[in-house]
């Protein structure tokens, strides 16, 4: 009954009300003002995000042709799968893919399980000078990737390094450089970079967490030990994930940490990562052909991140 | 189980043990993250012959003014000009950044409007692609454009953060109540009046976080300026010390400038870091929230 009364009121109320013409049903801006705050972000978003996606998948289906031997003119034209199917052909992708995927299997593991242990102690009340230690595993995602690989570069060399000293001292010689050692010296730099990062993010969703929920446990005589590892843990299960993600996604892209380490080490190759193996192709003006790394890079990058993500949630039965 | 039915630990007991071996552990990690900082430090006060004759964690003859002299009077003082272009792109960039990442994320958290949730996730999945995976094909773009070799080249791409509009979003609907947006309306102010002069007010922590990250996204980047600069004078400091590090097996004088510039350039941030760490915190922890 009431429904049939509003509608008739509306009818007869709607000639004698005028609708506010330039405000929208909700009382909120007309379209013409969302736009302009949102158009100052979504163009240069267009431009410079969309647009060169676009553009590196365009390019990854042309090849370069030649009009009458080799010194008749080249032009473009689409060339179909022929980019990926080189790429796919092209062994120093593989073993660049493979280099990283050894790397990215024991570095973000390690990288992330000791995030973890210092967000969870950093969570109890058995530490003191919490803050120090929160800042100092921190400062170091304020230092740029390149300055970060050449301070560790100069712990890595043989002339200069104390801790080859040291190590020295007790009898001890690695070669950091060394072909077998150069990528795990690699991955430390980025441990050393990320690990505070993660950390926070996981420290953050701890503080979050409200202390009541532990108090039952407590009560019940359960140790820290085991608050930490079946409370704690799986109620910051979602920033872990986050965190794994996140690190997939950037050791997919290294490249400045080893560009740099390159420079005092003949172990690296110039195709030593899938990023620096894209750059090297591009530097040598075949850019259809980097493009195409460019697309197989992002396209393992988006399955591995999502299939991450949908691993786990699954798991957990979300 | 065995929890349930065991006697209680003694307290003190538990935590002696377990203080010492935490604070031992703790201490090691913070060795590790300090001690790159800490030889770079004592590596910036000594003369280059001094590098590799002494111990790298002791002090020996105190070079520092000498060594910064020769960085910023080196090549002609092209550090100083590289510094100032890191400046530059990471200050600017992060501040124009800042305004239409809040505007757009405002806009997302509080006008609704047809296609708003479509925009998000537009937004959410800008957040997941890497900017090293941009470089390249905008390089390309660019050169046909004539901007390859400028400072656009390198400063209008970093004015983008699809994260800077993520942490805005979560931080206008939190911060800014629906029913002020409602008066300022009923009394007649413009949506633009009432974002710059009530609701930016009300998001200034927020606004911080956010160039913040994006401050240290930009001023950390080197793929991009490497990809899109040749010419020295506008590279950034990150490009600059890379060139001379890559020149130190021709020119071993040159390592002294470089561990001298690896200090100069890390020093200014990592103490706006730690005097502005609460906003890290809260940016880390809404970008947790996801």
């Amino acid at each position: 009954m009431t429904d049939t009364e509003t509608r008739a009121e509306r009818v007869v109320a709607a000639p004698d009300v005028p609708r506010p013409r330039r405000r929208r049903p909700g009382g909120g801006p007309r379209a013409g003002t969302i736009a302009a705050f949102v158009t100052p972000f979504f163009l240069p978003f267009v431009l410079f995000y969309l647009v060169p996606v676009g553009y590196a998948l365009w390019q990854s289906f042309r090849v370069v042709r030649r009009t009458g031997g080799q010194y008749g003119t080249s032009y473009t034209t689409f060339g179909g799968f022929h980019q990926y199917g080189q790429v796919l052909q092209n062994s120093e992708f593989w073993s660049s893919i493979g280099r990283i995927g050894l790397f990215g299997v024991v570095q973000v593991p390690v990288m992330l399980f000791v995030a973890l242990i210092m967000a969870l102690l950093l969570d109890t009340p058995l530490l003191k000078a919490k803050a120090f230690f929160r800042i100092s595993a921190f400062m170091p995602y304020a230092v740029p990737g390149v300055i970060a690989a050449i301070m560790w570069s100069y712990l890595y060399s043989p002339q200069l390094s104390p801790v080859v000293d040291l190590l020295g001292h007790l009898g001890l010689h690695p070669d950091f450089l060394g072909p077998s050692a150069v990528l795990w010296s690699t991955a430390n730099v980025s441990t050393w970079l990320w690990t505070g990062y993660n950390m926070l993010i996981m420290f953050s969703a701890l503080q979050a967490i409200p202390q009541e929920l532990y108090e039952a446990a407590k009560l019940d005589g359960a140790s820290n030990w085991a608050i930490a590892w079946r409370i704690k843990v799986p109620i910051i299960a979602p920033s872990i994930v986050l965190t794994t993600v996140f690190s997939i996604i950037g050791t997919l892209q290294l490249y400045a940490e080893p560009a740099v380490l390159r420079q005092i080490s003949s172990n690296i190759s110039s195709t030593f990562t899938p990023n620096m193996l894209a750059y090297a192709v591009a530097s040598g003006n075949n850019y259809q052909q980097a493009a195409a790394i460019s697309v197989v890079i992002a396209l393992i990058t988006f399955v591995l991140s999502f299939g991450f993500m949908r691993l786990t949630s699954k798991r957990a039965g979300l | 189980m065995s929890d349930l039915t065991a006697p209680r630990r003694s307290a003190s007991r538990e935590s002696l043990a377990s203080r010492s071996a935490v604070m031992a552990l703790m201490f090691i990690l913070a060795v590790y993250f300090l001690l790159p900082v800490y030889f770079l430090i004592v590596a910036a006060t000594k003369p280059q012959g001094d590098l590799a004759a002494t111990n790298g964690l002791a002090f020996s003859h105190f070079n520092l003014f000498g060594n910064l002299h020769t960085l910023f009077t080196r090549s002609d003082g092209i550090f100083l000009k590289w510094a100032m272009n890191s400046v530059i792109y990471a200050v600017l960039g992060a501040g124009v950044g800042t305004l239409i990442s809040a505007m757009c994320g405002y806009a997302l958290a509080k006008f609704s409007f047809r296609g708003r949730e479509f925009l998000f996730s537009v937004v959410l999945g800008g957040v997941l692609v890497p900017t090293t995976a941009l470089a390249l094909p905008l390089f390309l773009l660019f050169s046909s454009t004539g901007l390859v070799n400028t400072y656009w080249a390198v400063f209008l791409p970093s004015i983008v953060s699809p994260f800077g509009v993520y942490l805005a979003r979560i931080f206008a609907a939190a911060a800014v109540p629906e029913e002020l947006l409602e008066s300022a309306r009923l009394d007649g102010a413009g949506e633009f009046r009432t974002f710059f002069s009530v609701s930016s007010r009300l998001m200034a922590p927020s606004l911080v976080t956010i160039f913040l990250f994006q401050f240290v996204a930009i001023w950390n980047n080197f793929f991009l300026p490497m990809v899109m600069l040749q010419k020295e004078s506008l590279f950034p400091v990150t490009l600059g010390l890379f060139e001379w590090n890559g020149q130190t097996a021709r020119a071993p004088l040159l390592q002294e400038s470089v561990i001298t510039g690896s200090l100069v350039s890390i020093v200014p941030v990592i103490v706006v870091f730690v005097l502005l760490q609460r906003f890290w915190r809260t940016g880390l922890a809404a970008g947790s929230l996801k």
